[in-house]
C-alpha cells in the first residue's frame, strides 16, 4: 500500500475548515475526516490509520479500509497529499 | 420587528434584496432587524455593512418544500422573525405556496398568489393583454414549423422568435424565422413565441400592489446606461402619466398583491406603449423610489403586517440612481464561519 | 469500553454558486417502513428489488378524489385507466371503490372481463379496435369511444350484420392552448370533424350516442386547459341538445392528471408548481353547470385519472451493489433495480430515499442501475447520504406505468408485492425465473444441438 503525505502547510480549524492559502480553495471536513487528516500530517501510515480508526471507533477493518482508500482518492483528486 | 428578506446576490446582475433592505431601514418607522437569507456563502449582502445584522444559507426550494421549510423553521426559532421578503423569481413558488405554513409558525408574507405568478409567464401574458385592453406585442404560439408558415397576416416581418423560458432573435423573413425555430426548439423546447417585434426604446415601472387592485404606490424608470449583459446601470424618474395607468390597471385587473415590475417599449413610430413583461417581484432599481419619495419596500412591510397604507400620489421626476460596484474586504474567517455554521453575524 | 460511532471520513470542497451543506443537501427523510411494514422484512422475505403497492394509499387518493370531486358536482364516475397499472390486485382495489375500468385495447379489454367486470361498466377508448373486440363489445353493451371515421363505419356495418345497437361516444381533440396538441386521437373540434362525427351518428339506426370524451394529454400541469376542454364539450354538448333534443348520459375529461413526481428538465420540485387537486376539479365541474340541465338531467362526470391516483402507492425497494469514483471524483452508486424495471425514469427524476439512517454527510452522486449497458442510469445527480453495499434505497412514487412499461431484459423481473390494510403482505405477481421466459419460445429443430470445443 503506498503512503501518503500532506504539505506542512495545510491546517484543519477546530471547525473542520481547510484553507489552502496557496491556491486559495477551501474544504470542509467531518470529524473522522479531521481525524485521518491530523493521522497524516504527523507521518502515520494507511495501516496505522485503519488500525487507529477500529480501535477508536465502531467499524469493521474492511469498511474503514474501503473508506480511507476512498477518502484518499478524493484527497488526491483535490491535490491535497502527496505520494512518498 | 425582525424582517427576513433574500436576494442579497448584489452582483453584476443583483437581485433585489439590498435595495429592498436600505429602503426598510431608511424609513424613521422601522426600528428592528433585518435577517439575510442566502443561497450562496459569498452573496455581497450578508457581509455589507449596514445591511443585514445576521445572515443565513438556505437550501434552493429546488431541493424540495421540506428540507426548504424546516430549514426557515429552525433560522425562526432563533430569530423569532416577523416577515419574509422573498425577492426573487425562482424562489417565488415556493414560498406563495408555504406561505400558510410560515403563517402558522408566526411568520407573516405579502405575495402575489400562483396563478397570478403564472399568467405573467410569455405564453399568457398576452392573451391576459387581449382580454383586458391592454397593448401588448402580438404573440401566437408555434408548435411545429407548419404552424410557423400558418402565421396570421397581421403579424408583419420582422417578428422576433422567443423560447418559451429564454432567447429570442430577429428574424427578418420565413427561412429566417424556420431557422431560429429550429435553434431554439432544439434548446429550449416548444412551443415557440412569434412575436410582433416593437421598435422603440424600453420604459420600466416599479409598482405595489395592495391585492384588492388598488395601486399603492407607482415609479416609472428610463434606463440612462446598460451594460453589455442588458442590465441597466443608471436610470432616472420620470413623468410619463401612460405608463402609470396601464400599470394601476395591470394591478387592477390582477388584484395583484406585493411588488412587481413591469417592463414596456414605447412604439418609435406611434409613441405607443406596449407592455413586455412583469416580474412578479420588486427589481434591483427600487431603492430609486424610495429615493424618489415612495418608500415601497416599507410599504410592502406595511402591508404585510396588516397595516393600513396611504397610497403614495406622485414622485420627484428627474431623480437618478447610478450603480457602481465597491471592494468589499472581510477575513476567510467570516468565510469559514458562513461555511461551516452557516450563518454569519456583522457586527 | 464501548466504541466511539463510526462515520466515513468526508472531504467536501467549497464552489461558491453551487452547494453548501445548508443549501442544496438537505437531511433526505428516511423510509425505514411501508404502511408500518419494515422495508428489511420486506426484502428479507420476498427479496430485492421488490415492488411493493400500498392498499391504503390507492384507496385513500381514489376516496380523497372522488370526494374532491362529487363536492363540486353532483355525478361522478371514475374508470380506471388500465394501461397505468393493470396488475389485476391493483385493478380490483379500484374496482371495490367503485370505479368502472378504462381500457385501450382488446387485451386490456380481456382482462378486465376476466376481473368480472361486465361489459357495461368498460369505457373501450383507444385506436386500435378488431373486428372481433368490436363485436364482442357490442354485445357486452361497452361504451365504445370512436377514435376515427374509419372506426365509426367499421363500428357502423359490425352493428347492422349483428343487428345490435351500440352505446357509443366519440373522443374530440382541441386547441386547449398546450403542448403538444393531441390531434392524433379523435375527432378536431375546431376544423368541424367532432360535429361531422355527431351528425353521422344521430342518422345511424345502430349507434346511440351516450357521451362525449377528450382527453387532452398527460402530465397536465395547469388547470386553465381542462376548462377550456370541458366548455368545449359542453358547447358539442349543447349543439347534441338543440339539434337532435338528446340528452347525453355523460361526459368524459379523461385523464393526464400529473402525480409528485418531478419531469426531467424542470427546476422546481413538481410539489411547487402543481396547483392542487381541488383547483382542476373547480376547472373542470364549473363550466358543466353552463349546460343549464335540471340536475337529474346533467350528465354525469367521467374521469380516467390513473398517474394521480397509483404513483404515490407504488415503490420500489433495491439494494446497493457497490459504490465507486467516476474519473472526475463524482460519486457513483450502483444499485440492483435498473430502468428496465422503470421506463418511467425516462422522462422523471424519481425521488430516491435511503431506507436506513446512514449519517448527515451527503454527497452527489449518480444513481445507476445493474444493467451492463450505459443507458441504465436512474438518477445523474441526487444528493444521497454514503451507501454502504447491501444498504436499501427505495425509488418513490413508481405505481404508475412503471408495471405496465417494463422490460425484461438482461435479467428477469422481480416480485411485486401489496402491503394490505392490515399490515400483512400478499404477493400480487410472482417474479419470473428461466422456465417462464423461455416457455414460449421454440428451437428449430437443425439448432437443436452444437458441440463446442
Amino acid at each position: 500500500m503506498e503512503n501518503y503525505k500532506i504539505p506542512d502547510n495545510l491546517a484543519v480549524s477546530e471547525e473542520g475548515f481547510l484553507f489552502l492559502p496557496a491556491t486559495g480553495e477551501s474544504f470542509t471536513l467531518n470529524e473522522i475526516g479531521k481525524i485521518v487528516i491530523g493521522l497524516l500530517k504527523n507521518g502515520s501510515s494507511i495501516e496505522e490509520i485503519i488500525e487507529r480508526l477500529t480501535e477508536e471507533f465502531d467499524v469493521d477493518e474492511h469498511t474503514a479500509e474501503k473508506d480511507v482508500n476512498d477518502f484518499l482518492t478524493q484527497l488526491k483528486n483535490f491535490r491535497l497529499v502527496e505520494e512518498i | 420587528m425582525k424582517v427576513a428578506v433574500t436576494g442579497l446576490n448584489n452582483v453584476d446582475s443583483p437581485g433585489p434584496g439590498v435595495p429592498v433592505i436600505r429602503g426598510i431601514k431608511d424609513s424613521e418607522r422601522f426600528s428592528g432587524k433585518i435577517v439575510g437569507l442566502i443561497y450562496d456563502a459569498l452573496e455581497p449582502g450578508a457581509f455589507m455593512p449596514d445591511v443585514a445584522d445576521s445572515s443565513y444559507l438556505i437550501p434552493y426550494p429546488s431541493g424540495g418544500l421540506d428540507p426548504f421549510f424546516e430549514r426557515l423553521a429552525y433560522i425562526n426559532s432563533i430569530e423569532k422573525i416577523d416577515v419574509i421578503i422573498p425577492t426573487l423569481d425562482a424562489e417565488l413558488y415556493a414560498f406563495t405556496k408555504l406561505s400558510p405554513k410560515l403563517a402558522e409558525i408566526g411568520i407573516k408574507t405579502f405575495l402575489p398568489s400562483a396563478e397570478q405568478i403564472t399568467i405573467r409567464g410569455k405564453d399568457k401574458l398576452f392573451s391576459f393583454c387581449e382580454e383586458n385592453g391592454i397593448t401588448a406585442p402580438k404573440n401566437i404560439l408555434a408548435s411545429s414549423i407548419h404552424e410557423l408558415y400558418a402565421m396570421p397576416s397581421e403579424l408583419k416581418f420582422p417578428v422576433a422568435i422567443k423560447g418559451i423560458f429564454y432567447d429570442a432573435y430577429i428574424a427578418n423573413n420565413f427561412e429566417e424565422a424556420a431557422a431560429y425555430f429550429g435553434k431554439i426548439s432544439s434548446k429550449w423546447g416548444l412551443p415557440i413565441i412569434v412575436q410582433e417585434f416593437v421598435r422603440g426604446e424600453e420604459y420600466n415601472v416599479v409598482a405595489l400592489g395592495d391585492g384588492t387592485g388598488n395601486t399603492t404606490g407607482a415609479v416609472a424608470m428610463k434606463k440612462l446606461y446598460i451594460t453589455d449583459k442588458g442590465k441597466g446601470w443608471a436610470g432616472v424618474t420620470i413623468d410619463e402619466p401612460q405608463l402609470i395607468d396601464i400599470s394601476k390597471k395591470i394591478i387592477e385587473k390582477l388584484e395583484w398583491k406585493g411588488g412587481a415590475e413591469f417592463e414596456f417599449i414605447k412604439d418609435g413610430n406611434t409613441g405607443k406603449f406596449y407592455l413586455l413583461e412583469i416580474n412578479p417581484r420588486f427589481p434591483a432599481w427600487v431603492y430609486l423610489a424610495v429615493g424618489a419619495g415612495q418608500n415601497l419596500p416599507y410599504a410592502a412591510l406595511q402591508l404585510a403586517l396588516g397595516e393600513e397604507v396611504e397610497n403614495f400620489e406622485n414622485y420627484e421626476i428627474g431623480k437618478i440612481f447610478i450603480r457602481y460596484s465597491w471592494d468589499l474586504i472581510t477575513d476567510i474567517k467570516k468565510f469559514e464561519e458562513i461555511t461551516v455554521k452557516g450563518v454569519v453575524v456583522n457586527e | 469500553m464501548s466504541k466511539k460511532v463510526y462515520e466515513r471520513p468526508v472531504i467536501i470542497k467549497q464552489h461558491s454558486g453551487l452547494m453548501n451543506k445548508f443549501g442544496s443537501s438537505p437531511v433526505q427523510p428516511t423510509i425505514t417502513e411501508i404502511d408500518g411494514v419494515a422495508v428489511n422484512n420486506l426484502v428479507e422475505e420476498y427479496g430485492s428489488p421488490l415492488f411493493v403497492f400500498s392498499e391504503k394509499q390507492i384507496r385513500e387518493n381514489q376516496r380523497k378524489m372522488l370526494r374532491i370531486f362529487k363536492t363540486r358536482y353532483p355525478k361522478v364516475q371514475f374508470a380506471w385507466s388500465y394501461k397505468t397499472n393493470y396488475l389485476s390486485a391493483v385493478c380490483s382495489v379500484f374496482h371495490q371503490e367503485g370505479s368502472w375500468a378504462e381500457v385501450v385495447s382488446e387485451y386490456e379489454y380481456q382482462r378486465a372481463r376476466k376481473l368480472g367486470v361486465s361489459g357495461a361498466n368498460i369505457i373501450f377508448n383507444g385506436p386500435d379496435k378488431s373486428d372481433s373486440a368490436l363485436e364482442t363489445a357490442v354485445k357486452e353493451k361497452a361504451k365504445i369511444h370512436i377514435d376515427h371515421f374509419d372506426e365509426l363505419y367499421q363500428l357502423l356495418e359490425i352493428t347492422e350484420k349483428l343487428d345490435l345497437k351500440a352505446n357509443v361516444a366519440i373522443r374530440v381533440n382541441m386547441d386547449v392552448g398546450i403542448y403538444p396538441k393531441w390531434d392524433r386521437f379523435g375527432f378536431n373540434y375546431e376544423n368541424g370533424e367532432a360535429a361531422h362525427a355527431i351528425k353521422r351518428i344521430m342518422t345511424s339506426k345502430t349507434l346511440n350516442l351516450v357521451g362525449l370524451h377528450t382527453h387532452i394529454g398527460t402530465y397536465i400541469m395547469a388547470t386553465e386547459p381542462y376548462r377550456l376542454a370541458v366548455l368545449k364539450l359542453v358547447e358539442l354538448a349543447k349543439m347534441v341538445h338543440a339539434q337532435y333534443e338528446t340528452v347525453l348520459e355523460y361526459i368524459d375529461v379523461g385523464g393526464g392528471l400529473p402525480s409528485k413526481n418531478t419531469l426531467k428538465g424542470q427546476y422546481l420540485d413538481a410539489e411547487q408548481l402543481l396547483p392542487s387537486y381541488e383547483q382542476y376539479a373547480d376547472a373542470i365541474t364549473s363550466p358543466l353547470f353552463d349546460l343549464n340541465l335540471p340536475p337529474d338531467e346533467l350528465p354525469t362526470l367521467f374521469l380516467e385519472t390513473g398517474r394521480a391516483l397509483i404513483d404515490d402507492a407504488g415503490y420500489l425497494i433495491s439494494t446497493v451493489l457497490g459504490n465507486k469514483r467516476l474519473s472526475n471524483g463524482k460519486r457513483a452508486i450502483i444499485i440492483d433495480a435498473g430502468v428496465n424495471y422503470l421506463f418511467t425514469s425516462h422522462w422523471f427524476n424519481h425521488k430516491i430515499v435511503p431506507a436506513q439512517n446512514s449519517g448527515n454527510f451527503t454527497e452527489n452522486a449518480a444513481v445507476y442501475g445493474p444493467l451492463c449497458m450505459n443507458i441504465d442510469c436512474l438518477r445523474e445527480d441526487i444528493v444521497l447520504p454514503t451507501q454502504k453495499k447491501g444498504d436499501r434505497l427505495i425509488i418513490l412514487f413508481v405505481g404508475a406505468y412503471s408495471v405496465t412499461q417494463w422490460m425484461q431484459f438482461i435479467t428477469t423481473r422481480p416480485k411485486i408485492t401489496m402491503v394490505m390494510e392490515d399490515k400483512t403482505v400478499e404477493v400480487i405477481r410472482e417474479d419470473e425465473d428461466l422456465e417462464y421466459i423461455i416457455s414460449p419460445e421454440r428451437v428449430p429443430e437443425k439448432l437443436t444441438s452444437f458441440s463446442l470445443k
